[in-house]
């Protein structure tokens, strides 16, 4: 198995607050892993640095052996936390739009989703609801064959069905030496389908693991502990 | 086939055990192939590579047999089901032994009341 995602030092700073601190991580091919972790302890962060949204303060973070940038780009389908899409489009449009950018953008793909939510593709964005406008957006990132799959809180504001049907989509997606990363803390939605899970507390990494080895170890679920090492 | 998985145990010995009993049960009958991984993935809302674990497993108890073109198989020998399914009830039965000897439970006692509740399920 080769590397897909590698985090040397990484380290960045906003101002006086450091959101990741000395990040060393290193993300195989041909897996799902989850990125959980508390709010503010620099899942996001991490994600954006993966997508040249941000710059390291030091250290690096490389993508199949590439920084960030337009190379990683074309491998990389990437799920912000917020929509970026113009409202005024309706999902044609969008489609349309993605497979000018994107060459290994599946329009068949992503029509053949949208019927099976009932999503109309000449609905305006401004129209919908925002857990459909989140469907949408995760449609649009799961139609592309890309080699890394990031995925920031896909499932936060979508009700329970759509989830499962989500997570559905995810498995049925993803070949074999790509690799999905998702950050949530929905941790009970996902663990079934996760290999791997990271723990980021506070910027750092506390805990790499597969999900089969917590469970034997532990006897608990990733849920559970959780909610220990991060207690209030 | 509804799958069902508990979250205190590993994934992969719990699909492991389900796809024995649908083995036993004859959901899977002798000989029969299995579904994809991807498929059978699916279906549980696993990760396949959890999925593929449990197979191998299942593999090296040689319930399963992988063709190297054409995808899983269930053994057709019909002892090597019936071991593995001797296997689980000597299994289930020493749970269970151990839980009456908890409760105070002498054998003979044990197996005088079996026999009862057997009799009178026949009935």
């Amino acid at each position: 198995m080769s590397t897909i995602l590698e985090c040397n030092d990484l380290t960045k700073k906003f101002g006086k607050k450091t959101a990741v601190s000395n990040v060393n991580l290193k993300i195989e091919r041909g897996q799902i892993v989850g990125l959980l972790g508390p709010n503010g302890s620099g899942k996001t962060t991490i994600i954006k640095l993966a997508n040249e949204l941000l710059t390291p303060t030091s250290g690096n973070i490389l993508i199949g052996g590439m920084k960030p940038g337009i190379e990683t780009k074309k491998i990389v389908s990437y799920l912000p936390e917020k929509t970026y899409l113009n409202d005024w489009m309706c999902v044609h449009q969008i489609i349309e739009l993605f497979s000018d950018f994107y060459n290994d953008f599946k329009p068949t793909k992503a029509y053949e989703m949208l019927k099976n939510l009932n999503i109309d593709a000449n609905d305006r964005l401004k129209t919908m609801s925002k857990g459909t406008k989140e469907k949408v957006q995760l449609i649009l990132v799961m139609s592309r064959e890309a080699e890394l799959y990031l995925l920031d809180e896909p499932i936060g504001g979508v009700d329970p069905a759509a989830r499962d049907y989500i997570l559905k989509t995810i498995l049925s997606n993803y070949n074999e030496n790509a690799t999905v990363i998702i950050s949530t803390h929905l941790i009970s939605d996902i663990e079934n389908i996760l290999d791997y899970v990271v723990f980021i507390n506070q910027g750092q990494i506390v805990l790499t693991s597969s999900v089969d080895d917590i469970r034997a170890e532990n006897g608990k679920s990733v849920d559970v502990l959780f909610r220990e090492v991060f207690k209030c | 086939m509804a799958w069902e998985l508990k979250s205190d145990r590993p994934i992969y010995t719990q699909l492991t055990e389900q796809i024995e009993l649908m083995i036993f049960s004859g959901v899977y009958p002798l000989g029969s192939k299995l579904p994809s991984v991807r498929d059978m993935a699916q279906e549980a809302a696993v990760n396949p590579n959890t999925m593929q674990k449990a197979l191998v497993k299942l593999e090296e108890d040689s319930l399963i047999i992988t063709h190297r073109t054409s995808g899983r198989t269930i053994t057709e020998d019909a002892r090597i089901v019936e071991m593995a399914k001797t296997k689980l009830a000597q299994k289930q039965i020493l749970a269970f032994l151990e839980k009456m000897q908890l409760m105070g439970f002498e054998q003979k006692e044990i197996i005088s009341i079996i026999n009862t509740m057997v009799e009178e399920m026949q009935k």
